[in-house]
């Protein structure tokens, strides 16, 4: 009795607070918000391109099946429920939100999602390899898809996040039923028109100038504070921040690591700060008889006491506390926290001991060390290149010379393709939030679509066996164990170097509440204003 | 007079293709477009499909040839990055580089001509010498650092001009968008157009400088101030129209030089010309619209190198009567 009194009153209280709270946003916060980051989105449709900034933007206009929280967990947007059949585990059961109506009024069906998962999983879509093991999608009524796949594939459902749902009908009137092809020589309906479900309409499209969006009325969600985005890439890292600074724009999503503490210091500013699902690492061929940049005898990559002798001699705060500023999580394993298979030892690391590394390069017959270089992207990941550089330093203290070759990050790429690296840095991010997603690409043998990132060359049978057995293990207890054991294995080999996890800083003005998204995929419905 | 246009013709197409070679040949040292054009999970066979479908693994000289006779068709491909054709592109953001450029060169010429004929008359005045320091500093600072402090100063600072970007812009016939008739969009327009124009002007304004102090001491003047004169009349009737010939032919040949140079100007304030859109595709690897941007730039200067040859011809008496009496 006494409980439910006390439920009813604060009840009553939240009403008047909300109706406060309405009254108030009404009055100050009929907002528009300026959004500025360093590149803009390649491209409005919602298949060409599987690029961070791209489904950043699109995912304002459109929406997908289950959307990525804060928190890395799964939320579920247009599809209310999903499951593994039970009569047949290679069958995903997917259940559409009903009442959902795109921005030209036409209600949303399972024939749209359909239309647009098949769009996405034939090439020359840029999202083809996320839906690989997508056999057929059917539509069983309205509101249930089946997807088939296959075999089992318990993790598909992670590869939804940013697969966008568009209209069939919108699509055909249009001619763009298959995503645009860069050789077709034209420029598509949909790379600059739009037709989704999301909580906000396209108004204006200026590529690289301005995007301007404004809320959707119709759509089946709460209502968002934001009535109005105006997005505006600025590439210029001093500009984004004057911009910021002179009240022009409202929020910059790429702050540079240097101007971080300057901002918060700033009045009238606030920096938001948060882990990103992005690793960075070193790694080096571990197979071949002889590196072609080296001067040593043999491959002194393969030998583990070198390896050993390198992790031994990385000083991971330092890196830290200098290049980043603060900035970073340091940790002994390229797996961000909050992905599937990550244990707290992952994050720990031994301080360096540079005696025992030098021991162990004597042990390896190396003791009069080495040559190598170091190849290393200095315009993709936080301070790439004064990563690298205070490698140098650090190597150098074991015997190990390191010339370091730092290029844009379309020379660099190649190099670990094309396996014309011997010593290279890396940064890799879970999209799937699950660790099988790292052994696929970085540890199985490179064949077919498995380590096609494995510049390490490393091959190992029994591992790789295991690494496939995870793709179809639907017991997610026995799966975990074997997630672990697979680990274990790894980092006893130390096929990476790892340095740390990046952080993300967003700024914005002072009043405007805004988390930082672990895919850097910020959604201004999450706003709310002070 | 038809020969030797047809000559110069003929001179400016084997520069025209002299660039396209050299570019082609630069653009296999930018690396593979196609790291930055798939996700990270696509195979190595897809990518190696992509690269076949784009003709990127065709020798050099048939992706040049390819090239060639595309774009003799004014067909330059479509953008690898932002897929749209890139003759429509460029033509897009042609307008504001050539807003900016042509507002910087007459702000150029202007101070430039204006500052150099004070300096030149007011030798040794404290205000002289404080233009020719201040000038010093703006030429040797490098163009990115002025327009950062400029941004700093009269942005954050003062809040007085918008620190990027092109305000508010309106459409003139189909596809000309100017920034000019708008407020917002005059006030974008006077940072970036100091900074690109800055060099400019003080060239101008030396060379100004130096020609009237040449031609104040010459003998004519001298007979001009002996015939009664007034000032006004001998310094701008007689000297600066003398030392004009030379300032205008620097002045037009530099127009070239700003709408190539606007690069970094343009990424600085975010403007949205050609120049930021090269750029951008530098980083990308976006070959067509790099290809397109360099065969525009190399244009520009084949155009306006043959106008100032053509003027020169119109212009001195010498060249005509040499001919014609070759000729004869």
């Amino acid at each position: 009795m006494n409980m439910l009194l006390t439920k009813a009153r604060s009840g009553l209280l939240m009403g008047v607070a909300a109706s406060a709270l309405v009254l108030t946003s009404v009055a100050a916060h009929s907002e528009t918000i300026r959004w500025a980051r360093v590149g803009d989105a390649l491209t409005l449709d919602p298949h060409s391109q599987n690029e961070g900034p791209t489904h950043t933007l699109n995912h304002h206009i459109y929406e997908t099946l289950v959307g990525r929280d804060i928190d890395g967990s799964l939320t579920a947007r247009l599809a209310t429920e999903w499951e593994i059949s039970e009569e047949d585990d290679s069958v995903w059961i997917f259940r559409i939100r009903e009442g959902v109506t795109f921005h030209d009024g036409t209600p949303m069906t399972a024939e749209d999602v359909v239309f647009s998962l098949d769009r996405a999983r034939t090439p020359p879509s840029g999202m083809a390899a996320l839906h690989a093991a997508v056999e057929d999608v059917t539509a069983e009524d309205d509101h249930t898809v089946h997807v088939r796949m296959s075999g089992p594939a318990p993790l598909y459902v992670q590869n939804l996040t940013n697969t966008f749902i568009m209209s069939k009908a919108w699509a055909e009137e249009n001619g763009v039923e298959v995503a645009p092809d860069f050789a077709a020589g034209e420029e598509a309906y949909s790379v600059r028109n739009t037709n989704g479900t999301g909580p906000y309409r396209l108004v204006e499209r200026d590529p690289e100038v301005r995007t301007v969006l404004e809320r959707f009325d119709d759509h089946w969600d709460d209502t968002p504070e934001v009535t109005e985005i105006i997005y505006t890439p600025i590439s210029e890292a001093a500009t984004r921040v004057a911009a910021l600074l002179s009240g022009e724009v409202d929020i910059v999503q790429d702050v540079p690591v240097q101007d971080i503490a300057r901002l918060e210091q700033t009045d009238g500013v606030i920096v938001s700060r948060g882990p990103e699902n992005r690793n960075i690492f070193f790694s080096y061929d571990m197979t071949s008889d002889s590196l072609a940049s080296s001067d040593a005898e043999g491959n002194p990559f393969a030998t583990p006491e070198v390896r050993e002798a390198m992790s031994l001699a990385i000083d991971r705060n330092a890196i830290r506390q200098v290049v980043m500023r603060g900035e970073s999580q340091p940790s002994a394993a390229p797996l961000p926290p909050f992905v599937n298979g990550w244990t707290e030892e992952m994050d720990a690391f031994s301080d360096p001991d540079l005696d025992r590394a030098r021991g162990l390069m004597e042990e390896a017959g190396y003791g009069d060390g080495f040559t190598v270089q170091l190849d290393c992207p200095n315009d993709r990941y936080l301070n790439d290149e004064a990563i690298c550089q205070a490698l140098v330093g650090m190597m150098a203290q074991i015997g190990i010379t390191v010339d370091l070759n730092s290029q844009t990050r379309s020379l660099h790429f190649p190099l670990i393709e094309n396996w014309e690296t011997d010593f290279y840095l890396l940064g890799w991010g879970v999209p799937t939030f699950d660790s099988q997603y790292v052994f696929d690409f970085l540890v199985h043998t490179r064949e077919g679509s498995y380590g096609s990132f494995n510049g390490s060359r490393y091959s190992n049978p029994e591992l790789d066996e295991k690494i496939q057995a995870l793709a179809t293990m639907t017991e997610l207890e026995e799966r975990d164990a074997l997630i672990a054991e697979i680990w274990e294995e790894v980092m006893e080999e130390h096929i990476f170097l790892n340095v740390h996890n990046q952080v993300l800083a967003y700024a914005m003005r002072d009043g405007i509440n805004l988390d930082v998204h672990p895919e850097n995929q910020p959604h201004m419905t999450t706003i709310t204003f002070d | 007079m038809l020969a030797f246009i047809l000559r110069r013709l003929v001179q400016s197409v084997i520069v025209m293709l002299t660039v396209a070679l050299v570019a082609f040949a630069l653009f296999r040292f930018v690396g593979d477009p196609i790291a930055s054009m798939v996700g990270q999970e696509t195979t190595l066979a897809e990518r190696a499909e992509i690269r076949q479908a784009l003709g990127l693994n065709d020798p050099f000289p048939v992706q040049f040839w390819t090239f060639l006779s595309r774009a003799v068709q004014g067909d330059f491909g479509i953008s690898y990055r932002l897929q749209q054709p890139v003759m429509e592109l460029i033509l897009s953001r042609l307008p504001a580089t050539l807003e900016l450029a042509l507002i910087s060169g007459i702000m150029a010429f202007l101070f430039g001509v204006g500052f150099g004929v004070y300096t030149a008359l007011r030798r040794g005045n404290w205000l002289s010498g404080s233009i020719m320091t201040v000038s010093l500093i703006g030429v040797s600072l490098p163009t990115f650092l002025i327009g950062v402090l400029l941004i700093w100063v009269f942005a954050v600072e003062l809040q007085w001009l918008p620190s990027f970007g092109r305000g508010e812009t309106v459409y003139i016939g189909d596809w000309w968008r100017t920034g000019l008739l708008t407020p917002s969009g005059r006030a974008s327009l006077i940072l970036p157009a100091i900074t690109l124009g800055l060099y400019q002007m003080t060239l101008i304004m030396r060379l100004v400088r130096a020609e009237m102090l040449e031609v104040l001491r010459t003998d004519y003047i001298k007979f001009a101030r002996a015939r009664g004169l007034s000032n006004r009349a001998v310094h701008f009737g007689h000297a600066l129209k003398n030392t004009l010939v030379p300032v205008i032919t620097i002045t037009g040949l530099q127009m070239g030089s700003i709408i190539a140079f606007s690069i970094i100007t343009e990424t600085v304030f975010q403007w949205p010309g050609v120049g930021a859109l090269f750029i951008n595709s530098v980083r990308f690897v976006d070959v067509p619209v790099m290809a397109a941007y360099l065969m525009l730039i190399a244009l520009v200067f084949v155009v306006i190198n043959l106008v100032v040859d053509l003027l020169y011809y119109a212009v001195d008496p010498r060249l005509r009567v040499d001919r014609a009496s070759a000729r004869s």
